[in-house]
Protein backbone atom coordinates (compact mmCIF):
# COMPACT_ATOMS: atom_id res chain seq x y z
CA UNK A 1 0.00 0.00 0.00
CA UNK A 2 1.47 3.29 -1.09
CA UNK A 3 2.06 5.66 1.51
CA UNK A 4 -0.54 8.40 0.33
CA UNK A 5 -3.32 5.21 0.91
CA UNK A 6 -2.43 4.72 4.12
CA UNK A 7 -3.02 8.30 5.06
CA UNK A 8 -6.21 8.12 3.40
CA UNK A 9 -7.17 4.85 5.15
CA UNK A 10 -6.24 6.62 8.28
CA UNK A 11 -8.08 10.18 7.82
CA UNK A 12 -11.20 7.95 7.46
CA UNK A 13 -10.95 6.50 10.18
CA UNK A 14 -9.84 9.33 12.11
CA UNK A 15 -13.88 10.49 10.70
CA UNK A 16 -15.54 7.57 12.55
CA UNK A 17 -13.53 7.14 14.98
CA UNK A 18 -13.37 10.95 16.50
CA UNK A 19 -17.20 11.88 16.63
CA UNK A 20 -17.46 8.09 17.84
CA UNK A 21 -15.29 9.19 20.84
CA UNK A 22 -17.16 12.28 20.84
CA UNK A 23 -20.65 10.67 20.90
CA UNK A 24 -19.12 8.26 23.93
CA UNK A 25 -17.96 11.42 25.89
CA UNK A 26 -21.36 13.13 25.47
CA UNK A 27 -19.47 15.78 23.58
CA UNK A 28 -22.21 16.71 20.94
CA UNK A 29 -20.44 20.23 20.26
CA UNK A 30 -17.33 18.19 18.41
CA UNK A 31 -19.77 16.01 16.22
CA UNK A 32 -21.30 19.58 14.89
CA UNK A 33 -17.89 20.29 13.73
CA UNK A 34 -16.94 17.51 12.45
CA UNK A 35 -20.84 17.60 10.13
CA UNK A 36 -18.93 21.09 9.47
CA UNK A 37 -15.65 19.50 8.44
CA UNK A 38 -17.20 16.78 6.53
CA UNK A 39 -19.48 18.89 4.45
CA UNK A 40 -17.00 21.23 3.22
CA UNK A 41 -15.00 18.93 2.67
CA UNK A 42 -17.92 17.60 0.39
CA UNK A 43 -17.98 20.64 -1.07
CA UNK A 44 -14.26 21.10 -1.59
CA UNK A 45 -14.72 17.48 -3.72
CA UNK A 46 -16.96 19.09 -6.32
CA UNK A 47 -14.18 21.67 -6.62
CA UNK A 48 -11.58 19.06 -7.18
CA UNK A 49 -13.17 17.70 -9.68
CA UNK A 50 -13.25 20.98 -11.57
CA UNK A 51 -10.21 22.11 -10.69
CA UNK A 52 -7.69 19.19 -9.67
CA UNK A 53 -8.91 17.41 -13.18
CA UNK A 54 -10.04 20.14 -15.46
CA UNK A 55 -7.48 23.01 -14.03
CA UNK A 56 -10.73 25.01 -14.45
CA UNK A 57 -10.13 28.06 -11.72
CA UNK A 58 -13.41 28.48 -10.59
CA UNK A 59 -13.89 31.05 -7.83
CA UNK A 60 -17.75 30.75 -8.51
CA UNK A 61 -18.29 27.93 -6.39
CA UNK A 62 -20.35 29.35 -3.77
CA UNK A 63 -22.92 29.85 -6.62
CA UNK A 64 -23.62 26.16 -6.66
CA UNK A 65 -23.16 26.08 -3.10
CA UNK A 66 -25.58 28.74 -2.56
CA UNK A 67 -28.29 27.10 -4.65
CA UNK A 68 -28.36 23.58 -2.77
CA UNK A 69 -28.84 25.82 0.36
CA UNK A 70 -32.28 27.38 -1.15
CA UNK A 71 -33.13 24.53 -2.67
CA UNK A 72 -33.19 23.44 0.93
CA UNK A 73 -34.75 26.60 2.19
CA UNK A 74 -37.28 27.30 -0.63
CA UNK A 75 -38.66 23.77 -0.53
CA UNK A 76 -38.62 22.92 3.43
CA UNK A 77 -40.32 26.47 3.73
CA UNK A 78 -42.66 25.90 1.92
CA UNK A 79 -43.73 22.88 3.59
CA UNK A 80 -43.31 24.34 7.25
CA UNK A 81 -45.72 27.01 5.94
CA UNK A 82 -48.15 24.76 4.01
CA UNK A 83 -47.77 27.12 0.94
CA UNK A 84 -47.63 25.53 -2.09
CA UNK A 85 -44.43 26.48 -4.31
CA UNK A 86 -46.55 26.66 -7.36
CA UNK A 87 -50.33 26.59 -7.67
CA UNK A 88 -51.28 26.68 -11.24
CA UNK A 89 -51.80 24.16 -14.00
CA UNK A 90 -50.72 22.13 -11.24
CA UNK A 91 -49.67 21.81 -7.53
CA UNK A 92 -45.96 21.77 -6.29
CA UNK A 93 -45.93 21.60 -2.74
CA UNK A 94 -42.61 22.25 -0.86
CA UNK A 95 -41.19 18.96 1.53
CA UNK A 96 -39.05 18.02 3.99
CA UNK A 97 -37.69 15.17 3.19
CA UNK A 98 -33.84 14.90 2.58
CA UNK A 99 -33.82 12.91 -0.52
CA UNK A 100 -36.01 14.72 -2.69
CA UNK A 101 -34.41 17.88 -1.55
CA UNK A 102 -30.72 16.46 -2.61
CA UNK A 103 -32.28 15.73 -6.26
CA UNK A 104 -33.27 18.76 -6.15
CA UNK A 105 -29.99 20.59 -5.03
CA UNK A 106 -27.76 18.55 -7.09
CA UNK A 107 -29.87 18.93 -10.55
CA UNK A 108 -30.50 22.76 -10.24
CA UNK A 109 -26.82 23.06 -9.21
CA UNK A 110 -25.82 21.13 -12.28
CA UNK A 111 -28.04 23.28 -14.33
CA UNK A 112 -26.73 26.50 -13.47
CA UNK A 113 -22.77 25.03 -13.85
CA UNK A 114 -24.46 24.58 -17.29
CA UNK A 115 -25.16 27.67 -17.65
CA UNK A 116 -22.60 29.53 -16.25
CA UNK A 117 -20.04 26.57 -18.52
CA UNK A 118 -21.57 27.81 -21.26
CA UNK A 119 -20.58 31.09 -21.28
CA UNK A 120 -17.64 31.12 -18.68
CA UNK A 121 -15.95 28.15 -21.10
CA UNK A 122 -15.39 30.44 -23.78
CA UNK A 123 -12.48 32.46 -21.84
CA UNK A 124 -9.65 30.92 -20.08
CA UNK A 125 -6.86 31.56 -17.50
CA UNK A 126 -7.46 34.52 -15.53
CA UNK A 127 -10.91 35.46 -17.15
CA UNK A 128 -12.36 32.33 -16.49
CA UNK A 129 -11.41 33.61 -12.95
CA UNK A 130 -13.35 36.29 -13.30
CA UNK A 131 -16.42 35.43 -15.24
CA UNK A 132 -16.70 32.76 -12.70
CA UNK A 133 -16.54 35.17 -9.73
CA UNK A 134 -18.77 37.35 -11.27
CA UNK A 135 -21.37 35.35 -11.64
CA UNK A 136 -20.92 34.61 -8.02
CA UNK A 137 -21.84 38.19 -6.96
CA UNK A 138 -24.87 38.22 -9.39
CA UNK A 139 -26.25 35.23 -7.68
CA UNK A 140 -25.53 36.83 -4.39
CA UNK A 141 -27.21 40.27 -5.05
CA UNK A 142 -29.73 38.14 -6.64
CA UNK A 143 -30.66 36.29 -3.36
CA UNK A 144 -30.22 39.71 -1.58
CA UNK A 145 -32.40 41.69 -3.45
CA UNK A 146 -34.89 38.95 -3.27
CA UNK A 147 -37.32 38.83 -0.57
CA UNK A 148 -39.94 36.13 -1.20
CA UNK A 149 -37.09 33.97 0.52
CA UNK A 150 -35.63 36.51 3.54
CA UNK A 151 -33.70 38.54 1.17
CA UNK A 152 -30.52 39.86 3.15
CA UNK A 153 -31.84 38.24 6.26
CA UNK A 154 -31.75 34.76 5.01
CA UNK A 155 -34.01 31.97 5.76
CA UNK A 156 -34.76 30.11 8.85
CA UNK A 157 -35.99 26.06 9.08
CA UNK A 158 -37.51 25.12 12.76
CA UNK A 159 -36.59 21.50 12.20
CA UNK A 160 -34.29 19.87 10.65
CA UNK A 161 -35.27 18.04 7.44
CA UNK A 162 -36.11 14.27 7.70
CA UNK A 163 -34.52 11.32 6.09
CA UNK A 164 -36.85 7.63 5.95
CA UNK A 165 -35.70 5.71 9.26
CA UNK A 166 -33.13 8.46 10.96
CA UNK A 167 -33.63 10.61 13.69
CA UNK A 168 -31.60 13.34 11.82
CA UNK A 169 -32.07 15.81 15.06
CA UNK A 170 -29.72 13.10 16.75
CA UNK A 171 -26.03 15.05 16.12
CA UNK A 172 -24.67 11.99 15.21
CA UNK A 173 -27.48 10.50 13.04
CA UNK A 174 -26.82 13.33 10.63
CA UNK A 175 -22.81 13.30 10.51
CA UNK A 176 -23.45 9.88 8.90
CA UNK A 177 -25.77 10.73 6.54
CA UNK A 178 -23.07 13.81 5.33
CA UNK A 179 -19.74 11.07 6.15
CA UNK A 180 -22.33 8.44 3.83
CA UNK A 181 -22.02 11.16 0.91
CA UNK A 182 -18.48 11.99 1.68
CA UNK A 183 -17.63 8.40 1.38
CA UNK A 184 -19.46 8.39 -1.97
CA UNK A 185 -18.15 11.09 -3.62
CA UNK A 186 -14.66 10.12 -2.84
CA UNK A 187 -15.40 6.79 -4.26
CA UNK A 188 -16.95 8.48 -7.22
CA UNK A 189 -14.23 11.08 -7.72
CA UNK A 190 -11.85 8.30 -7.34
CA UNK A 191 -13.57 6.19 -10.33
CA UNK A 192 -13.90 8.78 -12.30
CA UNK A 193 -9.88 9.61 -12.56
CA UNK A 194 -9.35 6.05 -13.79
CA UNK A 195 -12.44 6.01 -16.45
CA UNK A 196 -12.00 6.94 -19.96
CA UNK A 197 -13.64 10.67 -18.99
CA UNK A 198 -11.11 11.56 -16.36
CA UNK A 199 -8.14 10.17 -18.86
CA UNK A 200 -9.66 12.79 -21.50
CA UNK A 201 -10.16 15.32 -18.79
CA UNK A 202 -6.31 14.99 -17.30
CA UNK A 203 -5.29 15.06 -21.02
CA UNK A 204 -6.98 18.46 -21.86
CA UNK A 205 -5.88 20.38 -18.68
CA UNK A 206 -2.63 19.49 -19.75
CA UNK A 207 -2.50 19.73 -23.45
CA UNK A 208 -5.84 20.80 -25.05
CA UNK A 209 -4.46 20.50 -28.53
CA UNK A 210 -3.27 16.96 -28.64
CA UNK A 211 -7.14 16.39 -27.66
CA UNK A 212 -8.34 17.91 -30.35
CA UNK A 213 -5.91 16.30 -32.48
CA UNK A 214 -7.55 12.90 -31.50
CA UNK A 215 -10.90 14.24 -32.29
CA UNK A 216 -12.26 15.15 -29.01
CA UNK A 217 -13.63 18.58 -27.97
CA UNK A 218 -11.84 20.08 -24.69
CA UNK A 219 -14.52 22.48 -24.15
CA UNK A 220 -17.15 20.11 -23.85
CA UNK A 221 -15.52 17.97 -21.77
CA UNK A 222 -14.39 21.09 -19.37
CA UNK A 223 -18.17 21.55 -19.55
CA UNK A 224 -19.19 17.79 -18.30
CA UNK A 225 -16.38 18.41 -15.34
CA UNK A 226 -18.44 22.08 -14.30
CA UNK A 227 -21.91 20.03 -14.35
CA UNK A 228 -20.74 16.96 -12.44
CA UNK A 229 -18.33 19.45 -10.07
CA UNK A 230 -21.02 21.77 -9.71
CA UNK A 231 -23.81 19.02 -8.57
CA UNK A 232 -21.17 17.65 -5.36
CA UNK A 233 -20.93 21.14 -4.27
CA UNK A 234 -24.80 21.76 -4.77
CA UNK A 235 -25.25 18.96 -2.66
CA UNK A 236 -22.65 19.78 -0.10
CA UNK A 237 -24.62 23.04 0.16
CA UNK A 238 -28.44 21.72 1.03
CA UNK A 239 -26.58 19.57 3.39
CA UNK A 240 -24.79 22.44 5.02
CA UNK A 241 -27.74 24.67 5.46
CA UNK A 242 -29.25 21.64 6.89
CA UNK A 243 -26.86 21.46 9.36
CA UNK A 244 -27.36 24.72 10.60
CA UNK A 245 -31.37 24.85 9.71
CA UNK A 246 -30.48 28.26 7.91
CA UNK A 247 -29.30 29.64 4.30
CA UNK A 248 -28.60 33.19 4.04
CA UNK A 249 -26.80 34.97 0.97
CA UNK A 250 -23.42 34.54 2.35
CA UNK A 251 -23.72 31.13 1.26
CA UNK A 252 -23.14 32.75 -2.15
CA UNK A 253 -20.83 35.48 -1.34
CA UNK A 254 -17.09 34.92 -3.23
CA UNK A 255 -15.76 34.65 0.29
CA UNK A 256 -17.36 31.00 0.27
CA UNK A 257 -15.97 30.56 -2.99
CA UNK A 258 -12.58 31.25 -1.66
CA UNK A 259 -12.45 29.51 1.22
CA UNK A 260 -13.82 26.31 -0.80
CA UNK A 261 -10.71 26.90 -2.80
CA UNK A 262 -8.70 27.39 0.06
CA UNK A 263 -9.85 23.72 1.12
CA UNK A 264 -8.50 22.35 -1.89
CA UNK A 265 -5.13 24.43 -2.19
CA UNK A 266 -4.53 23.31 1.64
CA UNK A 267 -4.85 19.61 1.13
CA UNK A 268 -3.65 19.29 -1.97
CA UNK A 269 -4.75 19.95 -5.81
CA UNK A 270 -5.62 17.33 -7.51
CA UNK A 271 -5.22 14.58 -4.91
CA UNK A 272 -8.07 12.42 -3.82
CA UNK A 273 -7.86 13.19 -0.15
CA UNK A 274 -7.18 16.93 -0.86
CA UNK A 275 -10.30 18.19 0.01
CA UNK A 276 -10.99 15.79 3.11
CA UNK A 277 -7.21 17.31 4.56
CA UNK A 278 -7.75 20.93 3.89
CA UNK A 279 -11.67 21.14 5.43
CA UNK A 280 -11.01 19.43 8.68
CA UNK A 281 -7.79 21.95 9.05
CA UNK A 282 -9.64 24.54 8.55
CA UNK A 283 -12.10 23.88 10.42
CA UNK A 284 -9.88 22.66 13.61
CA UNK A 285 -8.08 26.13 13.05
CA UNK A 286 -11.08 27.93 12.82
CA UNK A 287 -12.47 26.37 16.25
CA UNK A 288 -8.70 26.28 17.83
CA UNK A 289 -7.57 29.56 17.32
CA UNK A 290 -10.81 31.29 16.68
CA UNK A 291 -11.42 30.77 20.19
CA UNK A 292 -8.03 32.72 21.00
CA UNK A 293 -8.31 35.43 18.51
CA UNK A 294 -10.44 36.94 16.12
CA UNK A 295 -7.85 37.14 13.78
CA UNK A 296 -7.36 33.71 13.37
CA UNK A 297 -7.13 33.61 9.54
CA UNK A 298 -4.00 35.53 9.64
CA UNK A 299 -2.34 32.05 10.75
CA UNK A 300 -4.54 30.36 8.03
CA UNK A 301 -3.12 32.97 5.28
CA UNK A 302 0.57 32.16 6.31
CA UNK A 303 -0.15 28.39 6.32
CA UNK A 304 -1.63 28.99 2.65
CA UNK A 305 0.99 31.01 1.66
CA UNK A 306 3.79 28.16 3.22
CA UNK A 307 2.02 25.55 1.10
CA UNK A 308 1.43 27.19 -2.44
CA UNK A 309 5.34 28.60 -1.90
CA UNK A 310 6.87 25.07 -0.91
CA UNK A 311 4.47 22.37 -1.72
CA UNK A 312 2.70 22.63 -4.49
CA UNK A 313 1.05 19.12 -3.19
CA UNK A 314 -0.58 20.69 -0.66
CA UNK A 315 -0.33 19.46 3.37
CA UNK A 316 -0.76 15.50 1.16
CA UNK A 317 1.83 16.52 -0.99
CA UNK A 318 3.94 17.33 2.10
CA UNK A 319 3.53 13.84 3.70
CA UNK A 320 3.47 11.65 0.86
CA UNK A 321 5.29 13.23 -1.96
CA UNK A 322 4.49 13.38 -5.65
CA UNK A 323 1.81 11.44 -7.17
CA UNK A 324 2.45 8.81 -9.61
CA UNK A 325 0.27 8.37 -12.66
CA UNK A 326 -1.27 5.02 -12.23
CA UNK A 327 -2.71 3.64 -15.39
CA UNK B 1 -11.80 4.22 -52.82
CA UNK B 2 -10.54 7.75 -54.60
CA UNK B 3 -7.06 7.54 -55.40
CA UNK B 4 -6.59 11.47 -53.64
CA UNK B 5 -7.03 11.35 -50.01
CA UNK B 6 -6.27 15.02 -48.96
CA UNK B 7 -6.42 17.84 -51.24
CA UNK B 8 -6.15 21.63 -50.84
CA UNK B 9 -7.65 24.30 -53.57
CA UNK B 10 -6.57 27.18 -54.06
CA UNK B 11 -6.19 28.32 -50.43
CA UNK B 12 -5.54 31.84 -49.46
CA UNK B 13 -4.28 33.03 -45.73
CA UNK B 14 -3.00 36.23 -44.76
CA UNK B 15 -1.92 37.95 -42.00
CA UNK B 16 -2.11 41.41 -42.40
CA UNK B 17 -0.10 42.31 -45.26
CA UNK B 18 2.22 39.24 -44.53
CA UNK B 19 0.47 36.62 -47.40
CA UNK B 20 1.23 33.25 -45.77
CA UNK B 21 -0.47 31.34 -48.21
CA UNK B 22 -1.33 32.13 -51.76
CA UNK B 23 -3.08 29.93 -53.74
CA UNK B 24 -2.23 26.76 -52.83
CA UNK B 25 -3.32 23.64 -54.10
CA UNK B 26 -1.31 20.26 -53.36
CA UNK B 27 -3.17 16.71 -53.08
CA UNK B 28 -2.06 13.66 -51.19
CA UNK B 29 -2.53 10.45 -52.91
CA UNK B 30 -2.94 6.67 -51.58
CA UNK B 31 0.04 5.13 -50.76
CA UNK B 32 2.35 8.17 -51.25
CA UNK B 33 4.46 9.95 -49.01
CA UNK B 34 4.12 13.51 -49.97
CA UNK B 35 6.72 16.14 -48.75
CA UNK B 36 6.79 19.84 -48.46
CA UNK B 37 9.78 21.53 -48.18
CA UNK B 38 10.72 25.66 -48.11
CA UNK B 39 12.85 28.11 -46.49
CA UNK B 40 11.75 29.22 -42.81
CA UNK B 41 9.12 31.75 -43.01
CA UNK B 42 7.64 29.97 -46.18
CA UNK B 43 4.14 29.22 -44.95
CA UNK B 44 4.71 25.27 -43.94
CA UNK B 45 2.98 25.88 -40.55
CA UNK B 46 -0.34 28.15 -41.77
CA UNK B 47 -0.35 25.25 -44.57
CA UNK B 48 -0.71 22.47 -41.54
CA UNK B 49 -3.10 24.72 -39.52
CA UNK B 50 -5.53 24.97 -42.30
CA UNK B 51 -5.19 21.64 -43.33
CA UNK B 52 -5.84 20.32 -39.73
CA UNK B 53 -8.83 22.68 -38.92
CA UNK B 54 -6.55 24.82 -36.07
CA UNK B 55 -6.45 27.89 -39.25
CA UNK B 56 -9.53 28.63 -41.31
CA UNK B 57 -8.58 29.73 -45.11
CA UNK B 58 -9.79 33.35 -46.35
CA UNK B 59 -10.36 31.91 -49.76
CA UNK B 60 -9.83 28.27 -50.97
CA UNK B 61 -11.08 24.57 -49.50
CA UNK B 62 -9.81 21.68 -47.87
CA UNK B 63 -10.83 18.33 -49.43
CA UNK B 64 -10.37 15.04 -47.31
CA UNK B 65 -12.01 11.59 -48.13
CA UNK B 66 -13.80 13.63 -51.08
CA UNK B 67 -15.94 15.64 -48.66
CA UNK B 68 -15.51 19.36 -48.20
CA UNK B 69 -14.10 19.95 -44.69
CA UNK B 70 -13.02 23.28 -44.83
CA UNK B 71 -15.78 24.27 -42.11
CA UNK B 72 -14.94 21.41 -39.88
CA UNK B 73 -13.43 22.18 -36.52
CA UNK B 74 -9.95 19.77 -35.71
CA UNK B 75 -12.11 17.62 -33.65
CA UNK B 76 -13.96 16.47 -36.35
CA UNK B 77 -11.13 16.27 -39.16
CA UNK B 78 -9.46 13.84 -37.00
CA UNK B 79 -12.24 11.74 -36.52
CA UNK B 80 -12.76 11.16 -39.93
CA UNK B 81 -9.20 9.83 -39.73
CA UNK B 82 -6.55 12.85 -40.34
CA UNK B 83 -3.97 12.17 -37.96
CA UNK B 84 -1.29 14.32 -37.53
CA UNK B 85 1.70 15.10 -35.14
CA UNK B 86 3.35 18.21 -33.67
CA UNK B 87 6.17 20.40 -34.35
CA UNK B 88 6.99 20.45 -30.67
CA UNK B 89 5.72 17.65 -29.00
CA UNK B 90 1.98 17.77 -27.55
CA UNK B 91 2.17 15.30 -25.23
CA UNK B 92 0.08 14.55 -21.71
CA UNK B 93 4.01 14.56 -20.34
CA UNK B 94 2.49 13.95 -16.32
CA UNK B 95 0.58 10.41 -17.86
CA UNK B 96 2.26 7.59 -18.78
CA UNK B 97 2.96 6.63 -22.22
CA UNK B 98 0.29 4.12 -22.74
CA UNK B 99 -2.48 6.75 -21.18
CA UNK B 100 -1.28 8.71 -24.15
CA UNK B 101 -1.78 5.84 -26.50
CA UNK B 102 -4.76 5.50 -24.44
CA UNK B 103 -6.36 8.81 -25.07
CA UNK B 104 -5.62 8.42 -28.93
CA UNK B 105 -8.23 5.10 -29.12
CA UNK B 106 -10.50 6.60 -26.91
CA UNK B 107 -10.78 9.50 -29.05
CA UNK B 108 -11.04 7.72 -32.39
CA UNK B 109 -13.87 5.45 -30.55
CA UNK B 110 -15.51 9.03 -30.05
CA UNK B 111 -16.96 7.49 -26.62
CA UNK B 112 -15.36 9.70 -23.50
CA UNK B 113 -18.87 9.84 -21.89
CA UNK B 114 -17.77 6.97 -19.80
CA UNK B 115 -17.04 7.47 -15.64
CA UNK B 116 -17.27 4.72 -13.89
CA UNK B 117 -15.23 2.01 -15.77
CA UNK B 118 -11.91 1.39 -15.70
CA UNK B 119 -10.01 2.76 -19.20
CA UNK B 120 -7.38 1.09 -18.36
CA UNK B 121 -9.59 -2.14 -18.26
CA UNK B 122 -10.82 -1.52 -21.92
CA UNK B 123 -9.55 -4.27 -23.89
CA UNK B 124 -10.54 -2.88 -27.03
CA UNK B 125 -8.78 0.21 -26.41
CA UNK B 126 -5.54 -1.22 -25.12
CA UNK B 127 -5.18 -3.36 -28.11
CA UNK B 128 -5.08 -0.40 -30.11
CA UNK B 129 -2.93 1.45 -28.10
CA UNK B 130 -0.53 -1.19 -27.02
CA UNK B 131 0.22 -2.16 -30.90
CA UNK B 132 0.56 1.18 -31.94
CA UNK B 133 3.24 1.45 -29.05
CA UNK B 134 4.82 -1.86 -30.26
CA UNK B 135 4.86 -0.60 -34.12
CA UNK B 136 6.96 2.52 -32.56
CA UNK B 137 9.16 0.46 -30.14
CA UNK B 138 7.50 2.07 -26.84
CA UNK B 139 5.68 -0.86 -25.61
CA UNK B 140 8.81 -1.96 -23.02
CA UNK B 141 8.18 1.72 -22.01
CA UNK B 142 4.22 1.56 -21.18
CA UNK B 143 4.24 2.23 -18.02
CA UNK B 144 6.68 4.88 -18.41
CA UNK B 145 5.84 8.84 -17.64
CA UNK B 146 6.31 10.60 -20.40
CA UNK B 147 8.04 13.61 -19.18
CA UNK B 148 10.93 10.71 -18.55
CA UNK B 149 11.36 9.73 -22.11
CA UNK B 150 14.31 11.08 -24.21
CA UNK B 151 13.53 13.46 -26.74
CA UNK B 152 13.76 10.61 -29.70
CA UNK B 153 11.06 8.61 -27.81
CA UNK B 154 8.79 11.46 -27.60
CA UNK B 155 8.71 11.54 -31.36
CA UNK B 156 8.56 8.33 -31.33
CA UNK B 157 5.24 8.79 -29.10
CA UNK B 158 3.96 11.33 -31.04
CA UNK B 159 3.59 9.01 -34.28
CA UNK B 160 2.31 6.41 -32.26
CA UNK B 161 -0.40 8.56 -31.47
CA UNK B 162 -1.19 8.97 -34.54
CA UNK B 163 -1.18 5.63 -35.12
CA UNK B 164 -4.51 4.90 -32.82
CA UNK B 165 -6.74 6.66 -34.81
CA UNK B 166 -7.19 4.19 -37.50
CA UNK B 167 -5.80 6.70 -39.69
CA UNK B 168 -6.58 7.43 -43.67
CA UNK B 169 -3.51 10.19 -44.11
CA UNK B 170 -0.76 11.57 -41.34
CA UNK B 171 -0.08 14.91 -41.57
CA UNK B 172 3.50 15.40 -40.06
CA UNK B 173 4.71 18.59 -38.85
CA UNK B 174 8.32 18.11 -38.97
CA UNK B 175 8.72 14.85 -36.79
CA UNK B 176 12.66 14.37 -36.88
CA UNK B 177 12.66 18.02 -35.69
CA UNK B 178 15.27 17.91 -32.70
CA UNK B 179 16.69 14.33 -33.84
CA UNK B 180 20.19 13.06 -34.22
CA UNK B 181 21.72 11.36 -37.12
CA UNK B 182 20.64 8.46 -35.22
CA UNK B 183 17.07 8.76 -34.10
CA UNK B 184 16.26 10.56 -37.33
CA UNK B 185 17.51 7.33 -39.32
CA UNK B 186 15.60 5.32 -37.10
CA UNK B 187 12.07 7.33 -37.10
CA UNK B 188 12.83 7.70 -41.12
CA UNK B 189 12.81 3.73 -41.19
CA UNK B 190 9.54 3.65 -39.66
CA UNK B 191 7.67 6.17 -41.64
CA UNK B 192 8.89 4.54 -44.24
CA UNK B 193 6.86 1.41 -42.94
CA UNK B 194 4.07 3.35 -42.14
CA UNK B 195 3.11 4.66 -45.55
CA UNK B 196 1.41 1.40 -46.62
CA UNK B 197 -0.92 2.02 -44.08
CA UNK B 198 -2.56 5.56 -45.08
CA UNK B 199 -0.14 8.04 -46.88
CA UNK B 200 1.68 10.80 -44.95
CA UNK B 201 1.85 14.69 -45.85
CA UNK B 202 5.48 15.51 -44.25
CA UNK B 203 6.51 18.47 -43.66
CA UNK B 204 10.40 18.73 -42.72
CA UNK B 205 13.15 20.03 -42.37
CA UNK B 206 15.81 17.34 -42.78
CA UNK B 207 16.70 16.72 -46.42
CA UNK B 208 17.91 13.40 -46.07
CA UNK B 209 14.85 11.77 -44.99
CA UNK B 210 12.68 13.75 -47.21
CA UNK B 211 14.89 12.55 -50.26
CA UNK B 212 14.83 9.08 -48.60
CA UNK B 213 11.20 8.84 -47.98
CA UNK B 214 9.41 10.93 -50.49
CA UNK B 215 7.65 10.02 -53.78
CA UNK B 216 6.96 13.65 -54.38
CA UNK B 217 8.18 17.28 -53.09
CA UNK B 218 6.39 20.27 -53.31
CA UNK B 219 8.58 23.35 -52.58
CA UNK B 220 7.10 25.82 -51.00
CA UNK B 221 8.42 29.50 -51.04
CA UNK B 222 7.06 32.92 -50.11
CA UNK B 223 3.26 31.18 -49.39
CA UNK B 224 3.26 29.82 -53.08
CA UNK B 225 4.34 26.14 -54.63
CA UNK B 226 7.01 27.10 -56.70
CA UNK B 227 7.60 23.26 -58.13
CA UNK B 228 5.79 20.24 -57.47
CA UNK B 229 7.60 16.67 -58.79
CA UNK B 230 9.48 14.10 -58.05
CA UNK B 231 12.77 13.86 -55.96
CA UNK B 232 15.17 13.62 -59.03
CA UNK B 233 12.80 16.25 -60.68
CA UNK B 234 13.20 18.55 -58.10
CA UNK B 235 16.89 17.99 -57.44
CA UNK B 236 17.07 19.43 -60.73
CA UNK B 237 14.46 22.36 -61.22
CA UNK B 238 16.62 25.44 -61.34
CA UNK B 239 13.96 27.44 -60.13
CA UNK B 240 14.07 25.38 -56.69
CA UNK B 241 17.95 25.32 -56.76
CA UNK B 242 18.18 28.89 -56.36
CA UNK B 243 15.34 29.53 -54.58
CA UNK B 244 16.27 26.92 -51.62
CA UNK B 245 18.33 23.67 -52.00
CA UNK B 246 21.44 26.23 -52.75
CA UNK B 247 24.67 24.90 -52.41
CA UNK B 248 22.92 21.73 -50.79
CA UNK B 249 21.79 20.03 -53.88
Amino acid sequence: MSRERLLNALLLAGLVVVPGWALWADEPFTITLATRAVIFALAAVGLNIALGMGGLVSLGHAVFFGIGGYAMGVLASHAQSYTPLYDGLFTLEGTKAMPVIWLVAAAASALAAWLIGLLSLRTSGVYFIMITLAFGQMAYFFAISWPAYGGEDGLSIYVRNGFPGLNTLDPIQFYGICLAWLCLALWGHARLRRSPFGLALDAARQVPARVQAVGLDPKRLYLVALVISGAVTGLSGALFADLNRFVSPSMLSWQMSGEIMVFVIIGGVARLFGPVVGAVFYVALEHWLGGVSDYWQIILGVVLLAVVLFGRGGLIGLVCGKERPDA
Amino acid sequence: MPDTILRTHELHKAFGALRASEGISITLKQGEIHAIIGPNGAGKSTLIAQICGALRPDSGRVEFLGRDVTALPTEARARMGLARTFQTSALAMEQTVLQNALLGALGASGRPWRFFSRVSADQALRDIAESALHEAGLLDFAQTRTAELSHGQRRQLEVAVALTLRPRAFVMDEPMAGLGAEGSKRLTGFLDRLQDRAPILLVEHDMDAVFALADRISVLVYGRVIATGTVDEIRADPRVREAYLGDEA
